[in-house]
């Protein structure tokens, strides 16, 4: 048979499609589940990170295990309550999906899009941290995203359990510019955000209260407690990082939730 | 005879005819991927996997491809390759596979894989075309490896993200320069690279005119 008639032509290229796609498909299938356990792992260490319990020792045990003390909820953001297992499955729900989804999400009107992502899922997960003696949470763990300079950048807040101290921050996955926003990465600003006021009461409910400001802080002004150093050369980063909070921890985001859970506590006692 | 020829085709491609200092091929990648010597080198790695197998996959079966369809032909078999690559990083190195983001998937349009399969494999043996795949990705990843080195170390003050230059933001003496993790930093190193290797083997100098 010559070599350049359309049949063959065609023939070879089924046999070559087929068996491509067969090598192709056969990876994708047998690494799926090795790559799904990576992405739970990244996710819960950096939730781990974020509230400051990471152990990246040698001889830590592995982060699901390390993970243990983390429970995890579904919150429903419009109502601030926890969504029923009949409406969505915890287990297969995925938030940024969620994000892109129209059933799934809202949009977000213009002027109170501060963080810049268009549309928000309607329910998002929260992670809270037990106590050491196991009867109560010592800190709950947010999940936040908001556009920097040329990404959006995905990251964990983390809160002490008076719902207002910041625990720790991390962000896992961004694209801003290496060694100017990417600074966000960096270990010593993310622990000067420990122990900030994330939230202040205004007119009588507390609100988001941080501020990133070039210059650096200076320690002795009322308003210390509020601020964050902003990263040198990287002004619409830091900004972003600072829209992101205001975002989350505003009406749109877990203030509700957050209030709830606050005067519910406050009703216990 | 046969020997010379085999050695030839594996090194001459790492300094003599480099396929970014002397083909000018894969730079976009060469400027991204380059900020750590972590990514790089994996980079490298990964770009050495795919064009040696996807040249030898080529040559194999180079008499049985029409020529009508040769380069989708091509494509297919590199595109498949940089997907097997890209789904073993993610599975094997997920660190690593995340700061590589988009570019392992970009290796597909990475000229020196097309190139050397259109250019070589075509016409050679499945074993020539092998070790001209391995010898051309030795020779993109030698030089990403060398700008990486010098963006990491300077950029960062970091080697394998191991610090080596005391950092002042870590109370330190070394201010880095943030230049170095920037894009054109590469242009610049790779530029000094071309010169440097150009200086050593003149005939590789165009004629001006």
């Amino acid at each position: 048979m010559p070599r350049e008639t359309p049949t063959r032509t065609v023939m070879v290229a089924t046999i070559l499609c087929v068996v491509c796609s067969f090598v192709v498909s056969a990876a994708a299938v047998s690494l799926r589940g090795m790559q799904e356990a990576n992405k739970r792992a990244l996710m819960q260490r950096e939730i781990l990170k974020a509230a400051g319990i990471y152990d990246d020792s040698d001889d830590a045990p592995a982060v699901s295990k390390q993970f243990e003390v983390v429970e995890t909820k579904l919150i429903d953001l419009d109502t601030g309550l926890e969504v029923d297992e009949s409406t969505v499955d915890p287990d297969t729900y995925d938030p940024l999906k969620a994000a892109s989804d129209p059933e799934m999400s809202e949009n977000i009107p213009a002027e109170e899009d501060v963080a810049g992502i268009g549309r928000r899922e309607k329910y998002q997960f929260v992670y809270f941290v037990r106590n050491e003696s196991g009867d109560g949470f010592s800190k709950i763990v947010l999940p936040i995203y908001g556009k920097g300079l040329w990404s959006t950048m995905y990251g964990y807040l983390a809160l002490e359990n008076d719902l207002k101290t910041v625990a720790g921050i991390t962000f896992y996955k961004h694209g801003e510019t290496p060694g100017l926003g990417g600074e966000i990465d960096n270990p010593a600003w993310k622990q000067s955000w420990v122990g900030k006021q994330a939230r202040e009461k205004e007119d009588g409910e507390l609100v988001p209260a941080i501020n990133v400001v070039k210059g650096g802080v200076n320690e002795s002004s009322p308003e210390a407690e509020h601020q964050i150093d902003a990263l040198s050369g990287a002004t619409i980063t830091s900004n972003g990082v600072e829209n992101t909070i205001e975002y989350w921890l505003g009406d749109d985001g877990y203030k509700l939730f957050l209030n709830k859970r606050l005067s519910a506590e406050t009703e216990a006692l | 005879m046969a020997e010379a020829k085999t050695k030839e085709v594996l090194f001459n491609p790492v300094l003599k005819n480099n396929p970014i200092a002397l083909q000018i091929l894969g730079i976009c990648s060469a400027l991204a991927v380059t900020t750590k010597m972590e990514t790089a080198f994996t980079m490298a790695v990964a770009v050495i996997f795919v064009t040696a197998v996807s040249s030898f996959l080529v040559s194999l079966i180079r008499s049985e491809i029409p020529g009508s369809i040769r380069i989708i032909v091509q494509m297919t078999i590199i595109a498949s390759m940089v997907i097997l690559v890209d789904q073993i990083l993610q599975a094997f190195l997920p660190d690593i596979s995340r700061q590589l983001s988009v570019f392992v998937g970009l290796i597909i349009t990475n000229c020196i894989v097309m190139g050397r399969a259109e250019g070589f494999a075509m016409k050679n043996t499945p074993k020539l075309s092998f070790l001209d795949g391995v010898g051309n990705g030795l020779g993109y990843g030698l030089i990403l490896v060398v700008v990486a080195l010098f963006r990491e170390v300077f950029g960062s003050g970091k080697l394998f993200g191991v610090e080596i230059l005391a950092n002042v933001k870590n109370g330190g003496w070394y201010q880095p320069n943030g230049l170095m993790l920037l894009a054109p930093s590469a242009f610049f190193l790779i530029g000094l690279i071309i010169w440097a290797i150009r200086t050593a083997y003149p005939e590789q100098v165009e004629e001006e005119g």
